[in-house]
């Protein structure tokens, strides 16, 4: 459910949205008598409620960074992973990719946090491990050979993504995940909302850390 | 030169770190909302009171018999409140858009206009005919009316602090420079959509 009151224009727009009801509720009062308007009272405060309920999101239309004319060439890869950031096929993936040089790789691992702690603004646990795993990566990716740089970014993966895209413009994001059953993000549709919002190559690379562990 | 230097270090690195904010609510919004969303089930109580003395005590006529209530001042209230948010907008718009003199002058009608509210209010209160005490209808009207008016003497004060802060020059166009008045927005806001739904239900209906 999107909260109605973000901005005080919107608390505003509530403002004209419940004087156009009162209206509507005097003028039932005044044509059918008071039990009328009390019926017509209790169903547009239950329609109101299940209409704010119902109300998705507005459609991201984000961002205009590929309409930005890039001449130099730069392949740029972003990089969206946090528990699987330090996996063997992800960082290979990375350097098939990034090997010859020509190629940024940003890689971002959102501070994942409990929804109490995120309310709260408790983050500092949560982005301490994000920034730990992430220095891991860099430095296995910088001992392959590959140039990248780092952000811990927001717990909600898809508003990580689109935080870095903003300051990096990505020709392709590698997004990384456990196998389907065990990942969170997979269950959130992650990979095919970001296919729906970021009009550029989506790659999902599957990392099972735990065959990994077994096979090393 | 050297202690100069110094000195100035230990400047930069006093305090404590930046905190972490998510880039999804500011806590100072977040605050306001679970205020609120508390303010919202406060009132709840109250309406439950009402509509259960009219629903369970039997009435052969809502109000009851000897009762009258002063609709005419009542819609005149609310017209002076939801033009209040009208002026309370046109000041955040116009803060938004670096004009001081509109925000001065939004807020100070903003203020007036809630002054006259909570004027008209107590002197209706004095002319009514019936106290607190009087049964049970008259404590729910008082209560809920007297909460409502409560609530505006808050938003009242949370406008001068914003009126005399606008006045000092504080607040800017840019991103939060304006939550000062943003706040107390949304909270008249939501004290105005209170009294259109008190109106609606104890005057109206």
């Amino acid at each position: 459910m999107r909260n109605p009151l973000r901005t005080e224009a919107e608390a505003f727009s509530f403002v004209l949205v419940f004087v156009a009801l009162a209206v509507v509720v005097g003028l039932a009062v005044w044509l059918a008598g008071p039990k009328v308007g009390f019926a017509v009272f209790l169903a547009l405060t239950i329609g109101i409620g299940v209409g704010l309920f119902l109300k998705s999101d507005p459609k991201v239309t984000e961002p205009a960074v590929w309409d930005r004319h890039r001449p130099d060439g730069v392949n740029r890869i972003l990089v969206i992973a946090n528990e699987t950031v330090a996996g063997t096929a992800l960082r290979d993936e990375v350097v098939s990719r990034a090997r010859d040089g020509a190629s940024e790789v940003l890689v971002v691992t959102p501070a994942l946090n409990s929804r109490i702690r995120h309310w709260t603004s408790d983050e500092d646990g949560a982005r301490a491990q994000a920034q730990d795993r992430l220095e891991a990566s860099l430095a296995s990716l910088g001992a392959s050979g590959v140039r990248a740089k780092g952000q811990v970014g927001d717990d909600d993966p898809l508003q990580a993504i689109g935080d870095a895209l903003r300051t990096f413009p990505a020709d392709e994001i590698i997004v990384s995940t456990h196998p389907p059953g065990r990942s969170n993000w997979l269950e959130r549709d992650l990979v095919g909302r970001a296919r729906e919002t970021y009009p550029c190559k989506i790659t999902h690379v599957v990392v099972d850390l735990e065959a990994e562990r077994e096979a090393s | 030169m050297e202690a100069a230097a110094i000195e100035h270090g230990h400047d930069e690195h006093h305090g404590p770190p930046t905190a972490n904010v998510s880039s999804r609510v500011d806590s100072r919004l977040l605050g306001i909302y679970i205020f609120i969303a508390s303010e919202i089930m406060l009132f709840g109580s109250f309406f439950t009171a009402l509509f259960f003395v009219r629903v369970v005590v039997p009435h052969e006529s809502w109000p009851p018999p000897g009762y009258h209530l002063p609709v005419f001042m009542a819609l005149l209230n609310t017209i002076i409140l939801v033009t209040s948010s009208f002026s309370m907008h046109w000041a955040l718009q116009s803060i938004k858009r670096n004009h001081r003199a509109g925000l001065i002058a939004g807020l100070s009608l903003t203020f007036l206009l809630g002054l006259t509210f909570l004027l008209i209010q107590m002197r209706e209160y004095s002319r009514l005919g019936f106290g607190p005490g009087s049964d049970a209808f008259a404590s729910t009207f008082f209560g809920l009316t007297g909460l409502h008016g409560a609530h505006v003497f808050v938003g009242l004060n949370l406008l001068a602090f914003a009126l005399v802060r606008s006045i000092r020059g504080h607040y800017g166009p840019e991103g939060h420079d304006h939550l000062g008045v943003e706040i107390p927005g949304i909270y008249w806001h939501f004290v105005d959509v209170m009294w259109i739904v008190v109106f609606t239900v104890v005057y109206v209906i």
